[in-house]
């Protein structure tokens, strides 16, 4: 369908406005809101992570892509509900306790939503309670953990421990990421994967969460 | 000797090769129009808001053991636990950015104008860093006023072992309450955009350590080689 493709292609542009004006028109030409968030906005933000996964596009370029998702979903989320369509899933994130620097993070939060996940971003120094509350509170599956420093990473080896501690490791999965992190820290402190980027969060996710 | 030290926003101004080098950008005359405009906006921002201040006081080698002290760590298990003792001359210091360009960014990053927010971002951090460079560089120019060439760095918690928890004694020594910077109960300062440490003014080769601690293995920002070199080519 054209106006979907056409509003894949300004959003890769980062064109906001020309996003919430497409998005309209195909709302108002009967087009589902399910069809124009999954072949319109997801469509453009999945050639957006490709091209950024492939260092053809940076991170400014992905950040005003996402508003622009951000402009189209405003006009497509009452549609959305009423369709009753649901997201991909819930996945709880944010910097872990002592750590402020939440870039990472943020961008993962903007990939997943772009991808079509529901995400409850918790913001940065976040004591591990607070990550494992609300994952059972929110009964979200996954609990994304971010950290700079290496001096703040045995604070992810305690959120870990708490998930397990409180009886939740077959139902709530965690991922670990940030420029000190690698693959055999997340292993030693037995989380459930680990990420090198955004763009490899969005596909670790959906592996964990078994979507495609 | 104490001070409060004032700076002009353009002295943290971030120069923008440096910038977009360090966010890993294309140089200048590569770069695209709309993200050349997101750095031009963001530089303006940062000369607009930027109310660069710190406080330094000179610290003796045993006044320093004892902000060290309270984290109950072997000081040779540091990189600046192992550096210090061989310093002419340290001194501490908190520095901040002010208020208002965190408050930008915030605003930015809710209104959704998430690159204008990141943009900000990434030059208020390099502003801030370079702010420690500011004092270090004053730092061993007053310290070398004899003409004896000493060459100074900023060591700061949450870098290089020393833990973040090493922020509580380093304020209760300096209390930089006076320049509007608080810390919140994970060790953490306000304003966001602010930096702490150690200044530690020497020869040359007081800098110069072998990264062989536990935390040199999961560190893959490698940024010790530079500094060092930094201080250790010839003027």
């Amino acid at each position: 369908m054209e106006i979907l493709d056409r509003i894949a292609s300004a959003l890769q542009q980062g064109d906001d406005q020309q996003v919430a004006s497409l998005t309209a028109q195909a709302l108002k030409g009967g087009v589902a809101a399910g069809e124009i968030l999954q072949r319109g906005l997801v469509a453009g933000m999945n050639v957006v992570g490709e091209q950024f996964k492939a260092r053809e596009i940076f991170l400014p370029d992905v950040l005003l892509s996402a508003r622009a998702m951000y402009a189209g979903l405003d006009h497509l989320k009452p549609h959305l509900a009423r369709e009753g369509v649901a997201l991909r899933g819930k996945v709880v994130i944010g910097s872990v306790q002592g750590d402020l620097h939440d870039i990472g993070k943020n961008l993962v939060g903007i990939m997943l939503k772009g991808a079509g996940f529901e995400v409850i971003d918790l913001g940065h120094d976040v004591a591990p309670e607070r990550f494992v509350e609300t994952a059972q509170r929110e009964q979200a599956p996954l609990i994304g953990l971010s950290a700079l420093l290496t001096t703040t990473m045995p604070r992810m080896r305690e959120v870990v421990t708490l998930v397990r501690e409180r009886g939740l490791s077959g139902s709530v999965r965690v991922i670990v990421g940030g420029a000190p992190v690698n693959a055999d820290f997340a292993r030693e402190i037995g989380a459930d994967d680990y990420a090198c980027d955004a763009a490899t969060a969005v596909e670790r996710v959906k592996a964990l969460l078994g979507v495609a | 000797m104490r001070e409060i030290v004032g700076f002009t926003a353009q002295e943290t101004r971030p120069g923008l090769e440096p910038l977009l080098r360090v966010q890993g950008l294309p140089a200048a005359d590569a770069l695209a129009p709309r993200l050349r405009a997101l750095v031009d906006e963001a530089l303006a921002s940062h000369d607009e808001l930027a109310e660069p201040r710190a406080v330094v006081e000179d610290v003796t080698s045993e006044a320093f053991a004892a902000v060290l002290q309270p984290l109950a760590l072997p000081p040779e298990a540091l990189v600046v636990g192992r550096v210090y003792p061989r310093a002419f001359a340290l001194a501490l210091y908190v520095a901040t950015l002010g208020e208002a360009l965190p408050a930008r960014i915030r605003g930015l990053l809710d209104d959704g104008s998430l690159a204008e927010g990141y943009m900000l971002d990434a030059v208020a951090s390099f502003a801030a860093d370079l702010l420690s460079d500011l004092l270090a560089e004053r730092f061993a120019a007053r310290c070398s006023a004899g003409g004896d060439g000493l060459r100074a760095l900023p060591y700061s918690p949450g870098y290089c072992g020393w833990p973040t928890a090493g922020q509580r004694p380093l304020f209760a020594a300096l209390r930089p309450e006076e320049i509007g910077v608080r810390l919140n109960e994970s060790c953490l300062m306000s304003p966001i955009k602010s930096v702490s440490g150690l200044l530690v003014a020497g020869p040359p080769e007081t800098h110069r350590f072998r990264p062989d601690f536990p935390f040199c293995h999961q560190c893959r920002t490698r940024e010790c080689g530079p500094r060092m070199a930094s201080v250790l080519r010839p003027h």
